[in-house]
């Protein structure tokens, strides 16, 4: 069981990304993935000029590692991918890509959208948009922590 | 002498910076020290705070020494 998890400064290719996960696992009988990118639009004639992720050092890859092992601890995996960007980033850049490979498809849905509520509700980092010249945080959902909640039962 | 302080998110803003130095001591001090509005806005229910990269769970008797970091981390909005 092989775990990747990177915070990266740059941008990176998804798709090169994935293509080198799943080679990696050729055991695997599955392989889920979730690509966020940034958004163009934060509603009707409101174009995203840029979004920026902040993080903290001490705390933010430490955490993302500590999701990861307790998502392999869950589940029965052969890999799991867990790139997360931080910086200024573009309409159509890539912000995270999780991806799951696993023997049977339902342990690799699960630990990929158990990684992802986690990565968005519970990990240290903070977004901030910029539109129509002016930077403004993005603040939780309520439907983030209902999201994370859905995890403590089971 | 003195404690760096690192404010994350939307906290940056409202202290006109990411860091910013303080004097060592208590945390009732230190904020007390700070803009009111400020000392408000990082003592809110849901900011987190961690010093030398480890949460505090109680921050009722904490005491500040020199060369500590402290973070005020407020909700947070990743993915």
């Amino acid at each position: 069981m092989r775990v990747d998890v990177c915070l990266l400064a740059a941008s990176f290719d998804p798709g090169a990304e994935l293509a080198r996960f799943t080679a990696a696992h050729p055991r695997a009988g599955g392989v889920v993935s979730f690509l966020g990118q940034v958004r163009e639009s934060a509603g009707e004639d409101r174009p995203v000029e840029a979004l920026e992720l902040k993080h903290y050092e001490p705390l933010t890859l430490p955490g993302m590692r500590r999701l990861a092992a307790s998502a392999r601890e869950r589940w029965t995996l052969d890999g799991l991918l867990m790139l997360h960007r931080s910086g200024v980033m573009l309409p159509g850049d890539a912000i995270v890509l999780v991806a799951a490979a696993a023997r049977h498809r339902r342990d690799a849905f699960a630990a990929a959208d158990f990684a992802m509520d986690h990565l968005k509700g519970e990990s240290w980092f903070w977004k901030r948009e910029r539109v129509g010249g002016q930077w403004r945080w993005i603040e939780p959902r309520t439907e983030d922590f209902a999201d994370l909640a859905r995890w403590r039962w089971r | 002498m003195s404690v760096r302080l690192v404010f994350l998110g939307r906290l940056e803003d409202a202290a006109g910076g990411a860091t910013r130095e303080a004097a060592a001591g208590s945390l009732a001090t230190l904020l007390a020290r700070l803009e009111p509005d400020l000392a408000r806005a990082l003592t809110a229910d849901r900011v987190r705070i961690a010093i030398n990269g480890t949460l505090v769970a109680d921050r009722t008797a904490l005491v500040l020494a020199d060369g500590d970091e402290l973070a005020f981390l407020p909700p947070v909005s990743g993915g």
